[in-house]
């Protein structure tokens, strides 16, 4: 009997002790970049395994009933920028995007005119990376009209979207490649649940990007720029959520 | 050949008995136990450091800090679960999540591999298939009272598995890992354009998400019973068995210990 507790006491301290082994040292493999950039090695398989079985398929669309009755905020709910705060005063009527970088016409297009342009409304899930998810009506212009309308260069590979909001000492932007950039729900949202975009939620342009995470879902937008690559650029991971805490740059899980 | 599982070890069962050392895991179930082990284990660690970010759960497709929720757990320090069952053991969202999905990888084709090696093979319908003879409740019944007595089978009885054995490796294999994989996918905005049938499987996003911390806990109790029943039928011998293969049959009653 004696010998059976002791063994049951080892059994219990080694299952302490390996546990708190693990625990180190999982935490120092965190920190190492080899086993990081292992681990990072995953993404890529990702994104090329998900647009293999997804293709060109939309997002699900839903109906009005089963919308979120309150859709939640989340990130910067307001901008300092004392220009685009007296857009802001004006609801954006003197403003315009700029579309440019990489393209044959350089655009600065009013807000008017992408009101004017053809509209796509749709009732989408937003999926935040924390883990809860809302239901809200978007509306605006593809953005692959507005792309179209300025025409690419041949070299141009990322739309990089430059937002009005500074977070956590940064500005804030964000970028897709093309392959999203012209699926037919990639628009730039003026119009949200059947009013103009609220300031909270980025007016006066947010951009849906419909089969990633919230993150990748920029507000403020002021200025689409078409680049050849993401290296250069602030952290040269293509998003500030990317440079600043490591998300990744592909959120389609 | 390499010798399979349980039933077909090298010796003819009439020549073994209670006290020999026999050849019970095949290697590939070996292997892909231990596998298994670090990956349910780092996915479960990674993933409670995730559920950190958001600690409520909703039915239904969406669902936020707004909407009703069905579970919420406090949050102790700032967060729900602690720092000594969380990857990293700081909270990092982006952190966790890079070892959750680079490991999702390891779980879903590890899974994959053993359950169509264990079809090809015959493991799974020879050692795991449920007799029509063994679901009747008297049969199951005999065997709960068994367990509760903590009376194990002895000699070449104790290599084929008794069916609360089979119930609980059925479970994990045919029921809580593909429930837990799937569910996974089905948190992906990507995937949830690609295979959109998962969402109506399952009734939404979140609660697919429901679904998957719910079979996660059931991991958790498989995991805890499975330790359990290791120390009590004797934790070397069944240790040996998965580590190397080769497991000493436990001696028939009667016999001198």
């Amino acid at each position: 009997m004696n010998g059976a507790i002791t063994r049951r006491r080892l059994l219990g301290a080694g299952a302490l002790g390996a546990g708190s082994l693990i625990l180190s040292g999982c935490d120092k493999l965190n920190s190492s970049p080899g086993f990081r950039s292992l681990l990072q090695g995953a993404e890529g398989l990702h994104m090329r395994s998900q647009r293999l079985i997804t293709g060109d398929a939309l997002a699900r669309e839903y109906s009005e009933a089963e919308m979120s009755p309150v859709f939640r905020t989340n990130g910067s709910t307001s901008v300092k920028d004392p220009g685009y705060q007296r857009h802001a005063a004006t609801g954006f009527a003197g403003w315009a995007l700029v579309v440019d970088g990489l393209v044959k016409q350089p655009l600065a297009l009013p807000l008017s005119t992408l009101q004017a342009m053809k509209q796509r409304t749709q009732i989408t899930r937003h999926d935040c990376v924390e883990g809860w998810s809302a239901i809200g009506k978007w509306q605006g212009p593809q953005l692959s009209a507005i792309l179209a309308m300025a025409g690419l260069l041949p070299t141009a590979r990322y739309a990089v979207l430059h937002c009005a909001d500074v977070l956590s000492g940064a500005p804030f932007y964000e970028s897709i490649d093309l392959i999203d950039a012209f699926h037919p729900q990639t628009i730039l949202a003026w119009r949200m649940n059947d009013r103009m975009l609220p300031i909270a939620h980025g007016a006066p342009l947010r951009l849906r990007v419909e089969r990633q995470l919230g993150y990748k879902q920029a507000k403020y937008i002021m200025r689409v720029e078409l680049r050849s690559t993401l290296a250069g650029l602030y952290g040269g991971k293509g998003g500030r959520w990317e440079d600043s805490l490591g998300y990744p740059w592909y959120a389609g899980i | 050949m390499e010798s399979e599982d349980a039933m077909t070890a090298d010796a003819e069962p009439r020549t073994r008995h209670g006290g020999d050392l026999v050849k019970r895991h095949s290697i590939v179930t070996r292997l892909w136990h231990w596998i298994n082990v670090l990956a349910v284990v780092i996915m479960l660690m990674s993933g409670l450091m995730i559920f950190n970010a958001h600690p409520r759960l909703y039915w239904g497709e969406f669902g936020a800090n707004p909407d009703r929720a069905w579970l919420e757990i406090a949050e102790t320090n700032g967060v729900a679960f602690p720092s000594w069952a969380t990857i990293p053991s700081t909270y990092s969202l982006a952190d966790a999540r890079l070892w959750h999905l680079a490991f999702a990888w390891v779980l879903a084709l590890g899974l994959l591999f053993y359950l169509i090696w264990g079809l090809v093979r015959g493991h799974i319908i020879r050692d795991l298939h449920i007799r029509a003879n063994e679901w009747k409740p008297s049969h199951i019944w005999h065997d709960i009272k068994e367990h509760a007595a903590l009376r194990f089978p002895t000699g070449v009885a104790a290599l084929s598995y008794n069916v609360l054995q089979k119930l609980a490796y059925c479970g994990v294999l045919f029921v809580l890992l593909p429930l837990i994989i799937l569910t996974g996918l089905t948190m992906s905005p990507n995937l949830n354009a690609g295979l959109s049938a998962l969402l109506d499987l399952f009734g939404g996003r979140q609660s697919a998400r429901s679904l998957h911390f719910i079979a996660a806990f059931g991991l958790v109790g498989f995991f805890l019973v499975h330790i359990a029943m290791v120390i009590l039928a004797g934790p070397i011998n069944e240790m040996r068995s998965m580590i190397t293969g080769w497991y000493r049959l436990p001696k028939e009653k009667g016999d001198a210990a």
